[in-house]
C-alpha cells in the first residue's frame, strides 16, 4: 500500500468514523459522564432504590428466562422440521418465521387481544368453564417471557435449522458405523456440532430480551425493568438517575455479550458439510397423527396473532367490551385512517423517517463495509467496532443518550439541537440499524474477489466507474437485504421512538399506543394491519430489486 | 528455441524497464534491488518459488504498488508513480478477476468503456478480440458458464482489446489442468508475440517459463539470481542456486582448472570439460559441477574409470528410464538411459558423457 492510498483510505474513512463517533460513542459517553454529574450521588440513589434493584434483577431474570423459553420452542421445532417428514410439514415451515414479521408492538397488542384479561381466548375459556374470573392474567414476568418466546424463538429456529442444513450427514453415519446408539449420536455428535448455532441465537435472544421494552411496558403492570425505569425517570425529570440506569443496562448487555463470548471461546470448528440428512418419514401411524395434530396446533398458535389483529381492525371502536369476539364490524377504522389528516400523519411520518434512516444506512454502511473488507489500514479495526457497537447497546440506552446529548445547540462541544425536531427519530433509527446493514453489505463484499477492483483499475476505470460498475453490483445483494431489514425495523420502531418522539413526528407505533390507551382497539389494530402491509410491500419491492440482479 | 524479439516498428511502445526496484514491508524486504528490461514483443518470465518477490515485482510493474526505491520506465519515461488506471497496461490476473455480474463481451468491453469508446464500437471491438482468442460467439454468455480455459481466454481478450502498452500476466496457467495447460502454452506464446508489446509474466513453474518465455528472470528472496534465455539458465547457470532450481541434476564438488574440472568420486577421478558462467573468475575456488541426467550414462556391473553405485530408484519416462543412483561419498545422481533392464539395488557404473558441464561457485544451496 502506498502512502497516497493510505491517505485516500483516511479521506474516505474519516467522515464515517467521525459520524459514528459523534452519533454513537459521544451520546453514550455523555450518559456515563452525566451519571457522575454530582459525584457518586446518582449512583448512591440507584443503589438505595429498591425499585431499581428490582428492575435490574427482573431485567436479567427475564433475559435468561426468555433464552430458555426460546430454546425450548425453537430447537425442537427446528429438529422436527429439519429431520422429519409428516403431513402438514410444509405449512408449518411456511408459518414458522411469521412472528418475526410482526413489528414488536403489534405482536404485543395481538397477544393482548388474544390472551389478555378481556382477550378472545381468555374469555372463551372463562365462558366455557363458567368461571367467575379470567383463568389467568397476562401480566408479570410470565407474560413477558411468553411474548418473548413467541417473537424471539424465530432466531433460535433459523440458526439451528441452518446448522442442521449444513450438518454433514456422513458425520452421523460415521458415528453409527462406529456403533453409537441414536441417543449417543445426538449427545456426542449432533448437539455439540450444533452448539455454535444454539449459542449464537441464544445471545441474540438475550440481547433483545434484556433491552426489550414493548412487552414489559404493556404487560408489566407494576413490574419494573431497567428499560421502563429509564423512561419513568426521564419523564419524572430525574435525568441523573436515568443516566445511571442507562449505564447499568448497557453494562449488563456488554457483560452478557462478554459472557457468551467466553463460554463460546473454545470453538474452533465450523460446519461445512455437503448437506443435511434427508428427512425421514415417521413410521408409526399413531405418532404421525399426533405429530400432525401438534403441528396444526402450532400453526394456529402462530397465525392467530396476525388473524386477531386483522379481525380487530374491523371492529367498531368502543363496541368490544365483555363479549368473546368483537360484536360489530366496519370499514370505518380504515376509512378514517386514510381520510383524517391527523390519523394519516403518523403513517407518512413513519414512512419518511424510515426511508431517510435507511438511505443514510445504505450510504454509510456501504462505505464502512467497503473499507473494512478491502482496505488494510489502521482505522479498520476502529470502524469494525464502531459499526457493531449499537448492537451491544439496548435501544432505550441509545435513545436516552441521544436525548441527553442533542438537547441543546452548542457547536463547540459538537451538540446540535435535535430533540423535539423531526430529525432525532431518523437519527435513532439510523444508529439502531447500522450493525444490521453493515454486516449484510460486508458479507456480500467478502464474497467478491478482491482482485476485481485491481482489474477494473488496470483496465483504466476511474475510481467512480470502479465503484459504479464493479463494487456496488457486488455489494447489491447485501444492500438490498440490509436495506429491507433496516426499513422494516425503522417503520415499526417503538422503543427509541417512545423516548424521543414529539406529537408532530409521532410514528405509527406511538399512535397505536395512544389509540390503545383511548381503548380505540379497532383503530389501533387498523394501524397494525397497515404496518404489516407496509412490511409486506417493502419485502416485495426488495425482491423485485433482487430479481433484476440476475 | 530462442525466438528473437520481434519488435513491430508500427507500434508506439517502448521497452518496459525496472531499475533497482526495492520494496519493504516492515522489516521484511520483499524485493531487493531488482532490475531487468523487457523489449517490445519480448516475453520475460519472472520465475521463483512462493515468497520470492515475483508477485510484488509484477504489482510494482503494474502500478498497484509503489517501490521504496528504484523506478519503472516505459520507453524511457518514468512511470513509477503513475496509477494503474493511467498506465494503459493489460493485466491477466491469477484467478482472472472476470466481473461475475457482466456477460463475456461486457467484461471484454469494460476497458473500452473506461476509455469512452461508444457502445457500438466497443462491442464490435470486444467481439473481434474474442474471436482472436478463439471465442467467437461467446460474447453473450455468462462468466460462470465458461470453463477455466475459456475464462483464461476472456481475461486475455479483455487485456488485449485496450491495445495495451505492456502485458502483465500473473500465473496465467496455474488454474488450468495439465493437458489444457500444455496446449495453452503454445497459444499464449503465439498471441503474446503477435501483440508486439513488452510482456511480463509471473510463474512458479519453470516448464511454463521454458515453453513460453524468450527470457527468464529467476528470483529468490527478492533478488534476481540470473536473467537470460532458458538455455543460458540451463546450460550456464550463474551460481549454485540457479543450477539447483533450474532443471534436474546433481551438483558435485569439483576442482576448477579453467577449461576443465576434476571430479573425484569413490577414488575415481575424472577430468571433464566445463562451461563457465559469464563474469566468472578464471578459476573458481570451492567449485561445483552440474551433472544433468542426460549428460551421464550408466551400465550394469563395474566399468573401468567409471563411478560405481547402486540403483535406488527407477522411473519410466516415455522413451527413456531415469535411474536414481547412489554413488560412493554420499553423492546421488540421476541418469537418463535407454536401457530399461536395471532394477532397484542393482550394482551399476556411471560415467560422464562428453559435456561440457556447467561449473558454478559453491554457496548456499
Amino acid at each position: 500500500m502506498t502512502s497516497s492510498q493510505r491517505r485516500t483510505n483516511w479521506v474516505i474513512a474519516l467522515p464515517v468514523i467521525a459520524l459514528l463517533v459523534w452519533a454513537v460513542v459521544y451520546p453514550n459517553i455523555a450518559v456515563i459522564v452525566g451519571s457522575f454529574e454530582n459525584g457518586l450521588g446518582h449512583w448512591r440513589e440507584f443503589w438505595a432504590s429498591p425499585a431499581d434493584h428490582e428492575a435490574l434483577t427482573t431485567s436479567i431474570v427475564i433475559a435468561i428466562a426468555s433464552v430458555f423459553a426460546s430454546l425450548a420452542v425453537g430447537v425442537p421445532l427446528a429438529f422436527l422440521l429439519g429431520r422429519f417428514e409428516f403431513p402438514g410439514r410444509r405449512l408449518l415451515r411456511a408459518v414458522a418465521t411469521l412472528p418475526a414479521a410482526l413489528p414488536p408492538l403489534v405482536g404485543v397488542i395481538a397477544f393482548l387481544f388474544l390472551y389478555g384479561e378481556s382477550g378472545v381466548i381468555t374469555r372463551a375459556i372463562q365462558r366455557l368453564f363458567n368461571m367467575a374470573e379470567a383463568p389467568w392474567q397476562l401480566r408479570g414476568v410470565g407474560a413477558i417471557v411468553f411474548v418473548h418466546a413467541y417473537t424471539m424463538y424465530v432466531y433460535v429456529f433459523l440458526f439451528v435449522s441452518a446448522g442442521l442444513e449444513r450438518f454433514d450427514a456422513s458425520l452421523d453415519e460415521a458415528a453409527s458405523g462406529l456403533g453409537a446408539s441414536t441417543w449417543q449420536r445426538l449427545r456426542r455428535v449432533t448437539i455439540p456440532l450444533l452448539m455454535p448455532a444454539v449459542a449464537g441465537s441464544a445471545l441474540l435472544v438475550f440481547m433483545n430480551a434484556l433491552g426489550s421494552f414493548s412487552a414489559p411496558y404493556i404487560f408489566g403492570g407494576g413490574l419494573r425493568v431497567l428499560s421502563t425505569q429509564i423512561l419513568n425517570s426521564k419523564i419524572n425529570g430525574a435525568m441523573g438517575l436515568a443516566y445511571v440506569e442507562t449505564t447499568v443496562l448497557a453494562l449488563s448487555a456488554v457483560a452478557g455479550l462478554a459472557l457468551f463470548r467466553w463460554l463460546d471461546r473454545k470453538r474452533k470448528y465450523t460446519l461445512a458439510g455437503k448437506g443435511g440428512q434427508p428427512r425421514r418419514s415417521i413410521k408409526s401411524k399413531r405418532v404421525q397423527i399426533l405429530t400432525s395434530i401438534g403441528a396444526a396446533i402450532v400453526v394456529i398458535a402462530l397465525v392467530l396473532p396476525h388473524l386477531m389483529v386483522i379481525l380487530v381492525s374491523f371492529a367498531r371502536d368502543g363496541s368490544w367490551t365483555t363479549q368473546v369476539l368483537p360484536p360489530e364490524y366496519t370499514f370505518e377504522n380504515y376509512r378514517r385512517l386514510f381520510s383524517e389528516a391527523e390519523l394519516w400523519r403518523p403513517i407518512t411520518n413513519s414512512v419518511s423517517m424510515a426511508l431517510i434512516a435507511t438511505a443514510a444506512n445504505l450510504v454509510v454502511c456501504f462505505v464502512a463495509a467497503y473499507l473494512i473488507v478491502f482496505r488494510r489500514f489502521a482505522g479498520r479495526r476502529l470502524l469494525e467496532i464502531l459499526v457493531a457497537l449499537p448492537w451491544a447497546i439496548p435501544a432505550t440506552a441509545i435513545a436516552l443518550g441521544l436525548a441527553a446529548t442533542f438537547n441543546q445547540n452548542n457547536p463547540a462541544t459538537g451538540r446540535v439541537l435535535l430533540v423535539g425536531t423531526f430529525w432525532i427519530l431518523p437519527l435513532a433509527y439510523f444508529i439502531r440499524d447500522t450493525p444490521l446493514v453493515a454486516s449484510a453489505v460486508e458479507s456480500s463484499l467478502r464474497q467478491m474477489d478482491a482482485s476485481l477492483e485491481d482489474a477494473a483499475r488496470g483496465l483504466g476505470a476511474s475510481w467512480l466507474m470502479t465503484m459504479r460498475r464493479v463494487i456496488i453490483p457486488a455489494a447489491r445483494p447485501g444492500l438490498v437485504a440490509g436495506g429491507l431489514l433496516a426499513a422494516v425495523a425503522a417503520v415499526g420502531e417503538f422503543v427509541a421512538s417512545v423516548v424521543l418522539y414529539t406529537h408532530a413526528n409521532r410514528p405509527i407505533s406511538m399512535e397505536i399506543l395512544a389509540q390503545l390507551r383511548a381503548l380505540a382497539f379497532g383503530t389501533a389494530a387498523a394501524y397494525s394491519v397497515l404496518l404489516i402491509l407496509l412490511v409486506l410491500l417493502m419485502t416485495l419491492v426488495a425482491r423485485s430489486f433482487e430479481e433484476r440482479l440476475v | 528455441m530462442t525466438a528473437a524479439p520481434q519488435a513491430r516498428p508500427d507500434k508506439e511502445s517502448g521497452a518496459l524497464a525496472l531499475e533497482g526496484i526495492t520494496r519493504r514491508f516492515g522489516d521484511f524486504t520483499a524485493v531487493d534491488d531488482v532490475s531487468f528490461q523487457v523489449g517490445p514483443g519480448e516475453l520475460l518470465a519472472l520465475v521463483g518459488a512462493s515468497g520470492s518477490g515475483k508477485t510484488t515485482t509484477l504489482r510494482i510493474a503494474a502500478g498497484y504498488d509503489v517501490p521504496d526505491a528504484g523506478r519503472v520506465t516505459l520507453g524511457g519515461n518514468d512511470i513509477t508513480r503513475v496509477p494503474p488506471e493511467r498506465r494503459g497496461f493489460g493485466m491477466v490476473f491469477q484467478h482472472y478477476a472476470l466481473f461475475p455480474h457482466m456477460s463475456v463481451e461486457h467484461n471484454v468491453a469494460f476497458g473500452l468503456e473506461a476509455r469512452g469508446v461508444s457502445k457500438v464500437d466497443r462491442l464490435i471491438k470486444a467481439r473481434a478480440a474474442l474471436a482472436s482468442v478463439g471465442l467467437e460467439g461467446a460474447g453473450a454468455r455468462a462468466i460462470q458458464s465458461l470453463s477455466g480455459g475459456e475464462q483464461q481466454r476472456v481475461a486475455l481478450a479483455r487485456a488485449l482489446v485496450i491495445e495495451p502498452k505492456a502485458l502483465l500476466l500473473d500465473e496465467p496457467l496455474s488454474n488450468l489442468d495439465p493437458t489444457l495447460r500444455e496446449a495453452m502454452r503454445d497459444d499464449l506464446r503465439r498471441m503474446l508475440h503477435r501483440v508486439g508489446v513488452p510482456a511480463l509474466f509471473v510463474t512458479h513453474d519453470q516448464e511454463d517459463a521454458f515453453a513460453i518465455a524468450d527470457r527468464i528472470a529467476l528470483l529468490r528472496r527478492g533478488h534476481v539470481l540470473q536473467c537470460g534465455t532458458p538455455e543460458d539458465l540451463y546450460n550456464a547457470p550463474a551460481n549454485r542456486e540457479v543450477a539447483a532450481f533450474i532443471g534436474r541434476g546433481a551438483i558435485v564438488p569439483a576442482v576448477d582448472k579453467g577449461a576443465t574440472a576434476e571430479v573425484t568420486i569413490g577414488g575415481v577421478k575424472r577430468e571433464l570439460p566445463v562451461r563457465r558462467p559469464k563474469d566468472a573468475p578464471a578459476k573458481i575456488d570451492n567449485a561445483f559441477l552440474v551433472m544433468r541426467p542426460n549428460s551421464l550414462e550408466m551400465s550394469k556391473g563395474a566399468g573401468v574409470f567409471a563411478w560405481r553405485g547402486r540403483v535406488v530408484n527407477r522411473r519410466f519416462a516415455g522413451g527413456v528410464v531415469v535411474y536414481r543412483v547412489e554413488l560412493s561419498d554420499g553423492v546421488t545422481v540421476e541418469v537418463e538411459s535407454h536401457a530399461a533392464d536395471a532394477r532397484e539395488n542393482d550394482a551399476v557404473s556411471v560415467s560422464p558423457l562428453k559435456g561440457p558441464f556447467p561449473v558454478v561457485a559453491g554457496g548456499e544451496k
